[in-house]
């Protein structure tokens, strides 16, 4: 069980990680589209510290949250970023498709939904294999739209699949909002129908969000079914690229005022002065956590792009 | 002693074979255990192995093909199965953008040990969803490899190396076939994926044929014997992606004539990779243009007498090599080119 401590380091780690992004992006260096997750730290970090360490996980474009708590790497990170050849596929993949198989996190995907089923395929696998091994999807509300989603609930459901759907809801799919997508009620309801354990936040609190997915993964176990999580949060910049859009008219800038209130790094703070945390030893972690983004920003920069045979290589194991 | 089985029958037998083997192996896909077994080629494998290894699922084709890369890189061999290959359609998204990608996505971490069987149909009212083979559309994209056996043999030895592939590997099974008798050996073999066969010898013209091709070239091959005294070369690639080549241009370099009869649409199509092939590798010893026989750009009509026109058959490979060797025209009105057509009674 992560401490309070702990859970600040690695929301701090992401959220310095993408300013990392932010601040050399328009070196027009790391040419891959970044799908930002700043602002969804809380929901990643509370699932994956819920989750055991040799669990497995999927997830979208949008996961660079995901890739550095599951894996704490910033180097391969980063030289993935700059598509550079000591990145975690050789800068095949970049932003996107990130994935650390050895670590346990499986993949990502451009294309919406798409890694939904193949963690139903994984969770299957685990299941035969008696490992005690779960797999968690991440995915965002766009992905309820998309028929393969509905396929694999089935699946899940009727198979009592090892597996745990993560909706992280922002409620936008790039700018259309759920409303002028989705003619149904609350998800939550309709999964409802289906063989599952449900439960939903709107917390920013990574310990909440925490405790919510410790006791939906403790039903799970008891009952054999699947999970189902939808966590709402607030994506703060653009649907790709690195900067702020509420000039562009599809939200209001007032949203994200609210948001910010509650920001999760800042609520993660908050709670370890409250705990008697000296201010003086987080901002020695902050400073530890800059260092190391900036020194794997450096190594990423100096380091070779990968030899023109790897063009052709990998098309096959 | 030679055995001689059906193709259905030696498809069964790999996957007995494989099962036996190799735990990690296991059959899933829509219907697949109910009564039918897949046309036969399903027979004993849920009484022997069980359920948790042989499984009808829920008609999700897409989810299905996404199923099969997870397990698929967590340690099993799953074998999925389309009872047509029209249904494959549905899973596009899956096979090209997913499981043609994982190897190279991570890099080459990981191996995609996935198996695709689908079955061509044809005949009896299949019509223009049910008789599709799509060869051409699935071997265009990199990182599946696509496999067309033509005999019980390969059947059975390309399932076989399917199965043990670290690539996916989608093997399309000609409905036509299945009742097709030919020698297999009983002991442990397999046909390694990308390798030609030479079905048979010719010094004259090279026929380069895929899956139902085949009987058609082999019934051309003895008209032109006969009547001509043409010795015909065919060439069954069994292996549409990645092809191997060299047999073929070897073949070509011999004869100075090719033909390519395509089971699959000729626009775009396999015909026209290999005619490209060839003209490029064997361009000074040509001594006729390589000629393409394959669909026409329409769709397969349900009613015979239409179906009859759609499809290619020995008496078009005949009349190709009379004008690539500038013959003259053999009388064909004795011979009987749809005799198969009446073999396959249906429905399905």
């Amino acid at each position: 069980m992560p401490t309070s401590l702990e859970l600040y380091n690695t929301l701090y780690l992401i959220r310095a990680a993408e300013e990392g992004i932010r601040k050399y992006y328009s070196e027009n260096e790391m040419k891959t589209p970044m799908h930002m997750s700043m602002g969804s730290e809380a929901v990643v970090v509370g699932v994956l510290s819920a989750l055991q360490k040799n669990d497995e996980i999927f997830g979208t474009y949008r996961s660079h949250a995901l890739y550095l708590a599951k894996t704490g790497d910033t180097d391969q990170f980063f030289a993935e970023m700059y598509g550079k050849a000591t990145g975690g596929a050789k800068g095949k993949a970049g932003s996107m498709h990130l994935s650390a198989p050895e670590r346990g996190f499986l993949g990502t995907s451009a294309v919406v939904g798409t890694t939904i089923p193949i963690a139903a395929g994984a969770a299957f696998a685990n299941k035969r294999a008696k490992n005690k091994k779960m797999t968690a999807v991440f995915f965002g509300e766009g992905a309820m739209d998309e028929g393969v989603f509905w396929e694999t609930i089935n699946m899940a459901s009727l198979w009592k699949l090892p597996l745990l759907f993560v909706c992280e809801d922002n409620g936008l799919a790039i700018h259309t909002p759920a409303s002028e997508r989705q003619g149904h009620g609350p998800i939550e309801k309709i999964i409802s129908q289906f063989d599952f354990q449900i439960a939903t936040s709107e917390s920013t609190d990574v310990e909440r969000i925490m405790a919510r997915a410790k006791d939906v993964l403790q039903k799970m176990a008891r009952t054999k079914e699947p999970g189902f999580l939808r966590l709402k949060y607030y994506r703060y910049l653009e649907h790709v690229g690195v900067n702020y859009d509420f000039d562009a008219g599809y939200r209001a800038k007032a949203e994200f005022d609210a948001w910010s209130k509650k920001d999760p790094i800042l609520l993660q703070k908050k709670r370890c002065i409250r705990k008697g945390i000296p201010a003086s030893r987080l901002a020695e972690s902050e400073k530890r956590i800059c260092k190391k983004i900036e020194q794997s920003i450096r190594l990423a920069k100096q380091a070779p792009f990968a030899k023109e045979g790897e063009t052709y290589t990998d098309v096959f194991a | 002693m030679k055995r001689l089985i059906t193709y259905e029958a030696a498809i069964n037998e790999a996957l007995h074979e494989e099962m036996q083997m190799d735990p990690r192996v296991f059959v899933y896909g829509i219907d697949v255990a109910d009564h039918k077994r897949t046309f036969g080629t399903g027979i004993g494998i849920l009484e022997k192995f069980g359920a948790e290894r042989f499984f009808s699922a829920p008609l999700s084709e897409e989810a299905l093909t996404g199923f099969g890369l997870g397990a698929a890189i967590n340690g099993l061999r799953p074998i999925l199965t389309h009872i047509r290959v029209d249904f494959m359609l549905l899973a596009m998204n899956q096979l090209v953008n997913m499981v043609a990608t994982h190897t190279y996505g991570t890099g080459g971490k990981v191996k995609v040990p996935l198996t695709i069987r689908a079955v061509i149909g044809r005949g009896w009212g299949q019509g223009f969803q049910h008789s599709k083979s799509l060869q051409s559309f699935f071997a265009h994209i990199p990182g599946l490899k696509v496999v067309m056996p033509t005999t019980p043999y390969d059947a059975k030895g390309l399932l076989k190396a399917a199965i043990r592939d670290d690539a996916p590997v989608i093997v399309l099974e000609h409905r036509w076939l299945y009742k097709q008798k030919g020698e297999v050996p009983k002991e442990d073999y397999i046909v390694p994926i990308g390798s030609s066969n030479v079905l048979r010898k010719g010094k004259d013209i090279t026929i380069v044929a895929t899956s139902w091709m085949n009987v058609e070239a082999a019934h051309a091959a003895d008209i032109l014997e006969r009547e001509r005294g043409i010795e015909a070369e065919i060439i069954d690639p069994r292996t549409i992606s990645p092809l191997h080549d060299e047999p073929i241009f070897r073949s070509v370099g011999k004869t100075g004539h090719c033909i390519v009869a395509d089971y699959d649409w000729a626009n775009c199509g396999f015909s026209a990779e290999v005619a490209a092939r060839v003209s490029e590798a064997c361009y000074g010893v040509l001594k006729s243009p390589v000629r393409r026989i394959a669909f026409p750009e329409t769709h397969c009509p349900t009613t015979r007498p239409l179906e009859n026109i759609f499809y290619p058959n020995a008496k078009d490979i005949v009349r190709a090599a009379e004008k690539s060797l500038n013959l003259r025209p053999i009388d064909l009105s004795k011979e009987n080119f749809y005799s198969h057509e009446h073999t396959f009674t249906g429905p399905f």
